[in-house]
C-alpha cells in the first residue's frame, strides 16, 4: 500500500498487476503446501493421471470396437486438459469464500484468489505432464521410434489458451459461490456434463460415421448436429483437439480427418477464452462490493 | 478554484463525508439457490435494514492522531473498515490521501501452515508491497520482532503473542501516511506493548496520521490529541480528546449510576 503511488483504479482488474508479487507468493505457497512434507508429492501427481489412464484405456479398449491409434496417449491428452479446466475452476470457485477472513480485515484485490488458485492448478498441471512423457517414452519403445516431435511444444498455446478460459470460467463461478453456496453442485453436474460431451475416450469420428448411416436411412443427421455443438460450441472440447494435435496427433500415422486442426480451431479457442475472460470478469468487478456482506 | 482545490487536498488526509452504511440484517441470511427460489415464490425475499453508520463525517489533518471512542456496537469498527476501503459505503464518501496501513486484526493473513519468513513475505504482499521492498526490510522486521529463533518453523507452533508480533512488525514495517489500529495490542506481553506503543509514536512524529480505536482511556489520551465519539452509529462529539473523553466518561457515570438505581428499585 505504500512507497508506490497508486497506478491502478481500485477494484479494477488491472489491480492484479499492482499485486503480482501476491500472485508468485499464493501461487508458491499452495506448491509448497502440496508438495513439502510429503515425499511422494510429485510422485503422486503423476501416477494419479496414470492409475486412471491405464484403467480406462482397460476398460474403453473392451468397450468400444474403434480402433484409435496410441490409445493410452489420445486418452491421456484429453483427460489431462479436461482435468486441468475442471479442477481449476472448481479451485477458484471457493477462492472468495475460503478467504473471507482476511478480506474483511485487509484490502486487497480479490481477483487474486481465483487467479492465483487457478495459476496454482496451472503450475499443477505443467508438473503432471510427466505422466504423459512417461507414457510416450514407454511407447517409444514399444513401437521401436520415436513418438516426440518438435509440434509437442505447441502445447504452450493450449495451456495459455485454457489458462485464460478457466480464469473467465473462474471468476465467475467464484463470485456467484459468495452469494449462492450451493453453485458448487451446480458445477459438478454441469462438469460431468462436459465430461462427457468432450470426447475424451471416445472420438468425433464416430458420430459423422453415424450421420451417413442416419442420411442414408432418410432419417435426420442428429448425431451431426451433436458433433458441430461439440466441435463447435464446447471450448473444453476445442482445447483437447488442439491438445492432442500437438501431442498425440505427431505420434500416430494415417492422422483421421477429424482429429485435423485448422486456423478456425484456434480462432475459436481464443474466441472462447477471451470472451469467457470479459464475462467473468464483468461479473465479478459487479459483485466484488457486496461479498464483505456475504462472506 | 484549482488553487482552492488543491489547497483542500492538502489540508485533509482522510475526509469522510456524510456516510453511511447499511447492512441486511434478515432473520436468515439466504446463501443458497435452493433458499432463494423457495423465498422468492412465496415473496419472502425481505430487506431488513440496520444502519451501521449514519452520516459520519470526519476530517483528518495530516500528523493528527484520532481516537475513535464508544461502546460495543457503535460502529468504531465500521468506520475504520470504511476508511480502510474493506467495506464500501452505501452513502457518502471516503477519500484518504496516500498509503494507508490498517492493524484491523494482526496476522490477518498469516497461514499456519507456513514458516514466519513466508508468512513475512506473504503477510507483505498481501499489504501490496512488491518482494524486492521486503527483501531490502527484512532483517529489521524480524528484528522488531524478536522472532530471530524461529524464522523456519510454522506460525501454527507460535503462541498468539509471537503470532502478533508476527502481524506488527510486518504491518509497520514501512512508515504509511495513515495508521489503523483498533484494540489490536491487548495481546502480547507488556514489554511488546510498549514497543509497539513507542513505535506508532515514533510514527507519529514522523507525520503519519493515526487512528485509534480502545476502550482503555489511559492509552487513548497518552497516544491521541483528537477524538470522535460514536454511538449508535451516530457521531455524538468530535474534538479535542480531553472534552469528548471527559463528556464519553460522564455519560458512561451517568448511565452506570441510572442502572444501579433500577436495579435496586426492583
Amino acid at each position: 500500500m505504500a512507497t508506490k503511488p497508486r497506478q491502478y483504479k481500485e477494484g479494477s482488474f488491472f489491480e492484479i498487476f499492482r499485486y503480482k508479487d501476491l500472485l508468485v507468493q499464493l501461487v508458491k505457497r499452495d506448491i509448497k503446501l502440496k508438495y513439502r512434507r510429503s515425499f511422494l508429492g510429485y510422485v503422486w501427481s503423476i501416477l494419479n493421471p496414470l492409475l486412471i489412464m491405464i484403467i480406462m484405456a482397460v476398460v474403453f479398449s473392451f468397450l468400444f470396437k474403434r480402433e484409435i491409434g496410441m490409445f493410452p496417449i489420445y486418452l491421456l491428452a484429453g483427460r489431462s486438459v479436461f482435468e486441468f479446466i475442471n479442477t481449476a475452476v472448481s479451485k477458484a470457485l471457493g477462492a472468495i469464500t475460503d478467504n473471507a477472513s482476511l478480506l474483511k480485515k485487509t484490502y486487497v484485490s480479490k481477483f487474486m484468489f481465483p487467479l492465483s488458485k487457478i495459476t496454482s492448478v496451472m503450475v499443477d498441471f505443467v508438473f503432471s505432464m510427466g505422466a504423459l512423457i512417461v507414457v510416450m517414452i514407454v511407447f517409444s519403445f514399444i513401437e521401436g521410434k520415436v513418438l516426440f516431435s518438435p509440434w509437442n511444444f505447441g502445447i504452450i498455446i493450449v495451456v495459455a489458451e485454457a489458462y485464460v478460459f478457466s480464469i473467465g470460467l473462474g471468476l465467475l463461478m467464484s463470485q456467484l459461490h459468495v452469494f449462492f453456496r450451493d453453485i458448487r453442485y451446480v458445477y459438478n453436474a454441469f462438469s460431468t456434463m462436459v465430461l462427457y460431451c468432450s470426447a475424451i475416450f471416445y472420438d468425433v469420428g464416430m458420430f459423422y460415421e453415424k450421420a451417413k448411416d442416419q442420411v442414408d436411412a432418410g432419417a435426420a443427421p442428429l448425431a451431426l448436429y451433436l458433433a458441430y455443438f461439440i466441435e463447435y460450441f464446447n471450448p473444453v472440447y476445442i482445447y483437447i483437439k488442439q491438445f492432442r494435435f500437438f501431442v498425440w496427433a505427431p505420434a500416430v500415422e494415417n492422422l483421421p480427418q477429424w482429429a485435423m486442426v485448422t486456423p478456425v480451431d484456434f480462432l475459436l479457442g481464443f474466441g472462447y477464452a477471451i470472451l469467457m475472460l470479459f464475462v467473468g470478469v464483468f461479473f465479478f468487478k459487479r459483485a466484488q462490493d457486496k461479498f464483505i456482506l456475504y462472506i | 478554484m484549482e488553487n482552492l482545490e488543491k489547497e483542500n487536498a492538502s489540508s485533509y488526509i482522510v475526509e469522510v463525508n456524510n456516510v453511511t452504511v447499511r447492512f441486511n440484517k434478515a432473520n436468515q441470511k439466504v446463501d443458497n439457490l435452493k433458499e432463494y427460489f423457495v423465498r422468492l415464490v412465496r415473496r419472502q425475499l425481505m430487506f431488513q435494514e440496520f444502519i451501521a453508520l449514519r452520516d459520519v463525517n470526519l476530517k483528518i489533518k495530516k500528523g493528527e492522531a484520532w481516537a475513535i471512542i464508544g461502546t460495543n456496537g457503535s460502529g468504531k469498527s465500521t468506520l475504520l473498515k470504511v476508511i480502510s476501503r474493506i467495506l464500501k459505503p452505501y452513502k457518502g464518501s471516503v477519500r484518504v490521501e496516500g498509503s494507508i496501513a490498517s492493524l484491523i486484526e494482526l496476522g490477518a493473513g498469516i497461514d499456519p501452515k507456513l514458516t514466519a519468513r513466508e508468512n513475512i513475505y506473504l503477510n507483505g504482499c498481501i499489504l501490496g508491497y512488491t518482494k524486492q521492498f521486503i527483501d531490502e526490510k527484512f532483517d529489521a522486521i524480524v528484528e522488531f520482532s524478536e522472532l530471530e529463533d524461529f524464522l523456519d518453523s510454522p506460525v501454527q507452533n507460535f503462541s498468539s503473542g509471537m503470532k502478533s508480533r508476527l502481524g506488527f512488525s510486518v504491518a509497520t514495517m514501512v512508515e504509511p501516511d495513515v495508521l489503523i489500529v483498533d484494540e489490536v495490542l491487548s495481546v502480547g506481553d507488556v514489554l511488546f506493548r510498549k514497543k509497539c506503543m513507542k513505535r506508532m509514536k515514533e510514527m507519529l512524529a514522523n507525520g503519519t496520521t493515526l487512528l485509534f480505536v480502545s476502550h482503555n482511556m489511559g492509552t487513548v489520551k497518552e497516544m491521541c490529541d483528537k477524538a470522535i465519539w460514536l454511538n449508535n452509529g451516530e457521531v455524538v462529539m468530535s474534538g479535542d480528546i480531553n472534552k469528548v473523553c471527559d463528556e464519553y466518561n460522564s455519560t458512561i457515570e451517568e448511565k452506570k449510576a441510572k442502572e444501579k438505581k433500577e436495579k435496586q428499585k426492583k
